[in-house]
């Protein structure tokens, strides 16, 4: 049994970016999509970490980016979250099309 | 020497009038405003009178010639070394002969308005505007650099188009104004540009480097601005003739003068200040101010001679056909003035040759006295009948003794007869014009004879006659307006015995001015001529005036119509200028300029009409365009650019 390579690693993280990005675009929950945000940017952390292991491995670049990236994506939660529960509050709705207020 | 602070003083306390009633008269001072600016304008008066006195006989004189004396001098605005508009003060004998006239018939005004504009509502403004008006005057002759005299120059023309629309409720005070300003301003462009050729070749804008640099023969500058030419005329010449255009205009000369009658809309004692005596006698006082520059090209001299002989006789005609007694007035300012402008047009510049100069300076000081005693005469008797028109007057010495009085006493001094005032300063000037050019000196002679004339018949036509309406007013007006009639009334009588060739003189020399019993035969008796045929017409109503007029024919028509000026002007500008500049030039502003503008505005809106729906609010569909943008440059940078 051969142990995963770079291509591996690579797969696992497109395959969960265009789960993501399909999530993103069909759902209409907006918890659901924030759900698909996280995995976009989780896809994307799998990338740093696998080319910092196979590309540069003895740099920590990849590996500080991650964590980076983790912080903001719970702030970003939070924050999102946050504006999920007001939009509940003021619509009785989590749903994507009632927050279609803003445009021309 | 001089102290300058006090001089200063005397142009800074009607500024300080200008700005205290401006602001604060009509919440403050509704009712004391003619006090207050009458009291700081006393103040002025003596200090001007203390200075030109100290200037006359004190430090003025040195080794018997005037002195220009440089008071102080802040540079303002500094183009070049040399080149430099200064704020500064400096006597000379005009400019202490100013400070002598300006501000005494200026508070002779502020007097006389305490009466005359009395229940005035709007009282705190139009004494804000006579200190203004008052200021700039003082700036004016002051002035030690030309680009200072010019922002006074402009700073009368505003506070002139002030006080002419003063009562702004009257359309035709506001056409007036408008015109006045209009017309001077123009003149005042060819100025501008005037002021720009001298001080370029000289190097400088201040008055006395100019003199030196222009006015004399033997400098580099004067020769190489005579003799650089443009369109066959030498470049010291076409500015000479451009500053004397802005005079011409400030000065009512032909034909630049159909602003002055209509001037008249504005009150009574504003028409004594600024439209007798003061602003307009700027454009003299100008050209008299670089009067050694102007030497230095004797063709435009001659046109300045001539186009001062032209208004003289061309006013009075005029003068004798119209029937509003400001008009006449006005007329008669008119060709008095061009009385000083052709005497300086004659003068030369050296010994008995420049006896016209010192003429013209005394002609404009003695005509200020009388001028303004006639308009705020006829200010007292417009007052007294409430109507301009001299057909409404008639028999007035029975009402008002006092004003009958002194309104002979001007008429007598502008006719010309001894000892009022104006025989000294007329005879002066004809006695120049006779030695220098015999046409000039025939037209004054005539003109003289019909100034004695139309003075006459206004005053007859006034005073004697017949009863016209049962004046069933006031008496004369009170010791605020008669005070002032009798002042100047003395000033009348008494200026001419000024030997006004020991001050003032073009090179501050004494020019003695001599009184020759034979030559002044012929002109006294031509105005006593002139005032017999004027009694003999109008003393008792009779049918003789008519027939003459209608003798007269088609000229007295013309002259009746002011020779259609005012109709020529009318069609040059509305048929012509409007037709074929403005028009054309209104055609293009609205469609090129606008055109363009509205384009680029109606083609945003039209752009933005159709892309603004890509803003639908719904965030995935801007995920979309988000994912699009990337996959595009995603394409772009890994297969197109390599």
């Amino acid at each position: 049994m051969s142990t995963p390579g770079l291509y591996h690693l690579l797969f696992v993280s497109t395959a969960l970016f265009f789960i993501g990005m399909y999530g993103f675009f069909t759902r209409r929950n907006l918890v659901t999509m924030l759900m698909s945000i996280e995995l976009l940017l989780n896809s994307v952390n799998i990338n740093f970490i696998a080319f910092n292991k196979y590309l540069w491995p003895n740099r920590l670049d990849g590996l500080f980016f991650t964590i980076f990236i983790i912080a903001i994506a719970a702030a970003e939660a939070a924050v999102a979250i946050a504006i999920i529960i007001n939009l509940y509050r003021t619509r009785q709705s989590i749903d994507v099309q009632a927050t279609e207020t803003l445009k021309h | 020497m001089p102290n300058t602070t006090l001089v200063l003083l005397i142009a800074l306390l009607p500024l300080a009038a200008f700005i205290l009633l401006g602001l604060w008269g009509k919440k403050l001072f509704s009712q004391s405003a003619g006090v207050i600016a009458t009291v700081l304008i006393l103040a002025a008066t003596m200090l001007a009178w203390y200075t030109a006195y100290k200037y006359f006989f004190v430090y003025g004189n040195t080794a018997g010639i005037y002195q220009k004396i440089p008071l102080f001098s802040y540079s303002w605005l500094s183009f070049s070394p040399g080149m430099s508009i200064d704020m500064g003060i400096v006597l000379d004998p005009i400019s202490a002969m100013m400070l002598v006239v300006v501000p005494f018939i200026s508070l002779m005004v502020h007097v006389y308005s305490l009466a005359y504009l009395k229940g005035e509502e709007r009282g705190a403004v139009y004494y804000a505007y006579l200190g203004l008006f008052t200021f700039a005057m003082l700036g004016l002759v002051l002035s030690a650099n030309i680009f200072q005299l010019y922002f006074f120059w402009e700073l009368v023309g505003v506070s002139s188009f002030l006080l002419i629309g003063f009562y702004y409720q009257k359309p035709s005070a506001v056409a007036a104004a408008k015109k006045a300003f209009i017309v001077t301003r123009f003149a005042d462009l060819g100025f501008l540009i005037g002021i720009l050729v001298l001080s370029s070749s000289a190097n400088s804008f201040d008055f006395a480097t100019i003199i030196q640099q222009l006015g004399n023969p033997q400098q580099a500058a004067a020769q190489s601005a005579t003799a650089a030419s443009f369109m066959g005329i030498s470049a010291l010449s076409w500015g000479v003739a451009l500053v004397f255009m802005g005079g011409a205009g400030k000065s009512a000369m032909l034909p630049l003068h159909i602003w002055l009658p209509d001037a008249m809309e504005g009150p009574t004692p504003v028409s004594a200040l600024i439209h007798a005596a003061t602003m307009v006698v700027a454009g003299v006082f100008l050209v008299a101010r670089l009067f050694l520059v102007f030497s230095m090209s004797p063709a435009v001299l001659q046109l300045v001679a001539y186009t001062g002989a032209g208004s003289a006789v061309f006013a009075a005609i005029i003068a004798c056909t119209q029937t509003d007694i400001k008009r006449v007035l006005a007329y008669s300012t008119m060709s008095q003035i061009g009385f000083m402008m052709f005497a300086l047009g004659i003068s030369g510049k050296e010994g008995d040759a420049a006896l016209g100069y010192t003429a013209s300076m005394f002609h404009l000081f003695t005509h200020a006295m009388f001028k303004a005693l006639l308009f705020l005469a006829a200010g007292s008797i417009i007052h007294f009948v409430h109507s301009n028109h001299m057909s409404n007057m008639g028999n007035l010495r029975k009402y008002m003794p006092v004003t009958h009085g002194v309104f002979l006493i001007a008429c007598l001094a502008i006719a010309g007869i001894p000892p009022f005032a104006g025989f000294f300063s007329k005879e002066a000037i004809l006695l120049a014009a006779f030695e220098q050019n015999k046409i000039i000196f025939y037209t004054a002679l005539f003109t003289s004879g019909l100034t004695a004339f139309y003075m006459f018949r206004l005053y007859f036509k006034i005073f004697w006659g017949t009863t016209q309406s049962d004046y069933h007013s006031h008496g004369e007006g009170g010791a605020a307006m008669l005070l002032p009639l009798l002042l100047l009334g003395v000033a009348s009588c008494a200026a001419g015995f000024i030997p006004f060739g020991n001050y003032v003189t073009l090179n501050g020399a004494v020019l003695p001015l001599h009184l020759h019993i034979g030559f002044s035969v012929a002109p006294v008796l031509l105005a006593l001529a002139g005032i017999a045929v004027a009694a003999w017409l109008y003393k008792k109503a009779n049918s003789r005036p008519a027939k003459l007029a209608a003798f007269m024919g088609s000229f007295y028509k013309w002259a009746a119509h002011k020779f259609y000026v005012d109709e020529l002007y009318n069609y040059v500008t509305q048929k012509i200028i409007f037709n074929l500049i403005a028009k054309p030039a209104a055609w293009i502003d609205k469609n090129v300029v606008d055109g363009l503008v509205n384009f680029s505005g109606n083609s945003t809106v039209l752009a933005s009409e159709k892309i603004k729906g890509w803003q639908s609010g719904k965030v995935q569909q801007y995920a979309t365009y988000f994912l699009v943008g990337i996959v595009v440059l995603a394409v772009v940078f890994i297969y197109l650019r390599k």
